[in-house]
């Protein structure tokens, strides 16, 4: 009974924290008990439990994204080593769908949220740019699913697309000025014209448990 | 209003309608005079120069019967493919009304001219002509050039409309059409339920396509344009078959004794006519796609393979009374993929020419037909049932747009918004298909024929013209989401990083999604499917030899200007920049999203720009041309020159690397084993580019290189892609001569400059595979130095 009680609290609490509604956060829990086997916490081991992830091409960017101390709230840059269910509720909840109701000032914070959350995943070190070097591995990343792709394609990729960042960003450049990277406005300039919104969320109310299998 | 344009159409369709005329109504004349000069036959074989104005025009008579219905048949597919011409020729035409309207009124007209002339026209459709050899060629076509992979994304709402709908609308006129003949007032007592039913069901084939080209015009976005390509494409299928079930039914005669067994059957019968027909298909695709891997040596036959197939795979399923359509239309599907990997060129080329040309010719002669029954004494006008005909279609298509979407939305993670649902409601256009089966009522079972024929003749020009012409501003006006056509390489790589974000932490929360089936799909397709049925030594995507293509073209631009090109990035040694290059071009672009939309199985963020009535010219062609032309004349300056060019620069200066061309005389040995090695490099290292150019260099005598050398190598790289093939066998021969002189100094970069070290130790190992002459080795040094200084990208950090 006291167990309950007070789980039922957390929950509440968790409800406060991250705005999922308690059924959401059940059903969470369940899965994070699955994932992390009865334990209070996950490690990046657990998630070669999710079968259907082997399939990702950018896994282990997803997978490093959950320990990201910046998406934690944690500290400027590092990786946690755990998380426990608070954490994964806080990830989770950069993908909660935005709410019709809210109005613009929180869409747009939803908005700087979920595109810093796609910062992170870029800007592996920590550095707060996205350089040629990272650029060029979430191309390799994003394209190696097919195993024809000679890594110089993807790399002439990333080039590319760093080339029409800069002139974004930047606009003409000097022939010896040097670009250095894409910090996150300019991130933000160049997510303009996209509605993050509706692609960067996932529906929890349909959540199966599904049966981990290895 | 562009008259200049209607004029030369005019012109040319008025001189085609005066000579049409002369022939109708000298046939007309001709007729009576055969059957008097009949007995005079005799005599006319044996007169010789003969004076008598009867024996030459006996003579001309006997002709003009022979040749009659191929010449005039002939005669409409030119009078409608001139009023094409017409249509385009003004250019916002097509974008202001479908195609259809076009034919039709041609149709008409040439059926006025036959109405006029009291002319018995040629018996051009009967069951079994439309059947067999009109309505193949345009299902397809429809198939063939089906966009799978968002037709695939989409498939369930797809399915579920497309099937659903068409249920919906037959059953739903058709009864409703029966509830008005019961009232006396009208008339009509005397049509059944099971003739309103298949009346229903023959009225309810749409064929949306015709108003995708307005559509294109308004750029919408992509599910609402595959929706309503599937529509289309399914429709017919299942039309057909509700047809041929419903009249298998009418047969039965004794309409009282149909029994709940038999309705059951019938829909048992549905189901697995649809989803036999569909199976067929496939096998008949796999089976198809697994011959053309051996058709290297006879690449003519190639063409004749895929119609014969296809064509097989519609017969074989109406042989068992299974679902033709569907079949022929699995088969297209099912055989593209494979096929276009393994045909040459100008098989490519010529199969989709040819598609579009069978397909062009029936819909011209059915809509021709057509017109030709508007103008007529064929009709029994009953306002009634017409108006409530032309009611229901409308009010039943939205009831079904409306229901059934509501429903899929539920399922979709981007529901279609009632912008898009009013869009698909009004472009429930009919086409073709309804008129031919209504036509081909077989007039025993159904006496009222004439009215039914009238009643879909109504609805057909009703919704071509009137909702065919008026969509375009309806889309507009309504402001229906466009795509939104993105430029840039940066937005299209964050979509798709985002798209498999989703999906990875859908899979973390345990939520099913449907990349899973298509990657599951992929994976099955790459490890067997693909072994089996694609030839071997292909680059195995597309991918490579675009790449290939796009890097010949750097290299030209090099070797034109004998410097690197620039860009943002590069390092200030050059003397020269090429202008133009901070941007990327539109080409590159292209290409690039080309590469990742290939790559990341996701939905594809433009319009497919599909248009039923033409082909879309390649740009890849385009490319390959340019590259051809410009290397042409680059090298047509470099003879004159007499080799005096910045490749003469020992420093500063790089290789180019030239694909390996064996040539032939001097050193075959030493080409063959070139060649081996290739070949074997190309198979064991996957992940290396087999790219690997190896420079040669002749050292004179260039001149004396003839055309004839096999490119081995090169055509099992190059198999892949199309312009290569015919761009490479030219520049076989220039490539020979620029070797003349000193090894062109550029190292063709990969599109942006990106030096990779890797990439460059194994070049150094290849590079002493292709060293042939002396010359060659004092250059390698300095470039190889060189390859390592230049790399301005890596040094930023």
């Amino acid at each position: 009974m006291g167990a309950a009680h007070s789980a039922s609290e957390e929950v509440r609490e968790l409800v406060g924290k991250t705005g999922f509604s308690s059924d959401q956060i059940e059903q969470l829990h369940r899965r994070f008990k699955q994932l992390s086997g009865d334990q209070p916490t996950i490690r990046k081991e657990n998630f070669n439990n999710v079968p259907d992830l082997e399939l990702n091409p950018i896994r282990s960017k997803i997978v490093r994204a959950f320990f990201d101390n910046r998406n934690l709230r944690k500290g400027p840059s590092g990786l946690a080593d755990e998380i426990n269910f608070e954490d994964f509720l806080t990830i989770m909840s950069y993908f909660r769908p935005i709410d019709i109701a809210m109005d613009e000032e929180q869409v747009q914070l939803c908005r700087k949220e979920k595109l810093r959350f796609l910062f992170h995943m870029y800007d592996s070190d920590s550095d707060g740019r996205i350089t040629l070097e990272e650029y060029r591995n979430v191309v390799e990343e994003l394209l190696s699913g097919n195993p024809h792709i000679e890594k110089e394609s993807a790399r002439s990729i990333a080039d590319g697309a760093m080339m029409e960042a800069a002139s974004v960003c930047v606009g003409q450049m000097e022939p010896d000025q040097v670009y250095e990277g894409i910090t996150f406005d300019d991130f933000l300039k160049i997510w303009q014209g996209i509605d993050i919104e509706t692609k960067m969320h996932v529906r929890f109310l349909n959540v199966e448990t599904m049966a981990l299998c290895h | 209003m562009g008259f200049q344009g209607f004029v030369p159409f005019g012109l040319w369709n008025w001189l085609l309608l005066l000579v049409a005329l002369k022939c109708s109504e000298a046939s007309s004349d001709m007729n009576e005079f055969t059957n008097s000069t009949a007995q005079r036959e005799p005599n006319v074989q044996f007169a010789a120069a003969s004076s008598e104005p009867d024996e030459k025009i006996a003579v001309f008579a006997l002709d003009y019967d022979y040749v009659q219905i191929p010449y005039e048949v002939t005669l409409w597919i030119l009078l409608a493919s001139l009023a094409k011409i017409g249509f385009h020729l003004y250019h916002r035409l097509p974008g202001l009304m479908p195609e259809s309207c076009l034919l039709i009124t041609v149709g008409a007209l040439v059926g006025a001219i036959i109405f006029g002339t009291d002319h018995k026209s040629p018996p051009v459709m009967d069951s079994s002509i439309y059947f067999l050899y009109l309505l193949p060629p345009i299902v397809l076509e429809g198939g063939y050039f089906m966009p799978t992979r968002p037709f695939f994304e989409n498939i369930g709402s797809i399915l579920w409309w497309a099937c659903l709908g068409a249920l919906i609308n037959a059953f739903g006129i058709g009864l409703s059409l029966y509830l008005i003949c019961q009232i006396k007032a009208f008339g009509l007592s005397d049509v059944n339920l099971l003739q309103n039913l298949l009346f229903g069901s023959l009225i309810s084939a749409v064929d949306p396509v015709a108003v995708l080209a307005v559509f294109e015009e308004a750029r919408v976005n992509e599910p609402l344009y595959m929706m309503i390509f599937g529509e289309a494409l399914l429709n017919d299928g299942i039309t057909v078959v509700l047809y041929n079930i419903l009249i298998a039914f009418t047969k039965m005669h004794k309409f009282e004794a149909i029994e709940p067994v038999d309705i059951l059957a019938g829909c048992a019968r549905f189901v697995i006519v649809g989803v036999g027909g569909v199976f067929f298909g496939i096998i008949f695709g796999f089976i198809s796609a697994f011959i053309t891997r051996f058709t290297q040596n006879i690449s003519a036959i190639e063409p004749l393979i895929v119609f014969m197939f296809s064509y097989l795979s519609y017969l074989a399923a109406e042989t068992l009374y299974l679902s033709g359509i569907l079949a022929i239309t699995a088969c297209a599907v099912t055989m593209k993929k494979y096929v276009e990997e393994n045909v040459s060129q100008t098989s490519y080329t010529t199969i989709k020419y040819f598609m579009k040309m069978l397909s062009s010719v029936s819909e011209t002669l059915i809509f021709i037909f057509m017109g030709v029954s508007t103008v007529g004494k064929n009709h029994e006008w009953n306002w009634a049932f017409i108006c409530f005909t032309l009611a229901f279609c409308q009010i039943w298509r939205a009831i079904s747009v409306f229901a059934l979407f509501y429903v899929s939305n539920q399922f979709r993670t981007y529901p279609f918004s009632i912008k898009d649902q009013c869009v698909i409601f009004y472009s429930g256009v009919r086409g073709a298909g309804s008129f031919s089966l209504a036509f081909l009522l077989p007039l025993s079972l159904f006496p009222r024929k004439k009215m039914f024929v009238t009643a879909t003749l109504v609805v057909t020009y009703f919704t071509v013209f009137i909702q065919g012409i008026t969509i375009g501003p309806l889309v507009r006006y309504l402001d229906v989401k466009k795509t939104n056509k993105k430029e840039s390489i940066n937005e299209e790589l964050h979509i798709r990083l985002m798209d498999h974000l989703k999906a990875g932490i859908e899979d973390v929360c345990g939520q099913w999604s449907h990349y899973q089936v298509r990657d599951k799909f992929k994976k099955f397709d790459h490890r067997y499917l693909r072994k089996i049925l694609i030839r071997k030594n292909l680059p195995k995507s597309s991918i490579v030899s675009l790449y290939k293509k796009l890097e010949m073209k750097q290299a030209i631009e090099m070797v034109e200007t004998g410097m690197l090109s620039s860009t943002a990035f590069s390092v200030p040694h050059q003397a020269q920049r090429i202008q133009g290059t901070k941007r990327l071009s539109p080409e590159d672009v292209e290409s690039m999203r080309d590469l990742l939309t290939h790559n990341m199985y996701q939905v594809r963020q433009r319009t497919p720009s599909y248009n039923k009535y033409s082909l879309k010219p390649q740009t890849s062609e385009k490319q390959a041309k340019e590259i051809l032309i410009r290397r042409q004349n680059t090298l047509r300056e470099s003879m004159r020159k007499g080799h005096s060019l910045p490749w003469g620069k020992p420093a500063g200066t790089k290789n180019i690397r030239y694909l390996s061309f064996p040539y032939g005389d001097p050193q075959p040995a030493r080409r063959d084993r070139r060649a081996a090695e290739f070949t074997d490099n190309d198979s064991s290292d996957s992940e290396f580019p087999s790219i690997t150019f190896n420079v040669h260099s002749r050292t004179g005598l260039l001149q004396d290189r003839h055309l004839t050398q096999e490119i081995i190598p090169m055509k099992s790289l190059h198999r892949g892609r199309r312009p290569s093939d015919f761009s490479y066998q030219r520049q076989r021969s220039r490539e020979e001569h620029v070797g003349g002189g000193r090894r062109a100094a550029l190292r063709p970069k990969p599109l942006f400059h990106a030096v990779d070290e890797e990439y460059e130790s194994e070049e150094e190992s290849e590079q002493d595979v292709s060293v042939i002459g002396s010359r060659q080795s004092p250059e390698h040094r300095p470039s190889r130095e060189h390859y390592k200084s230049h790399s301005p990208l890596l040094r930023r950090k």
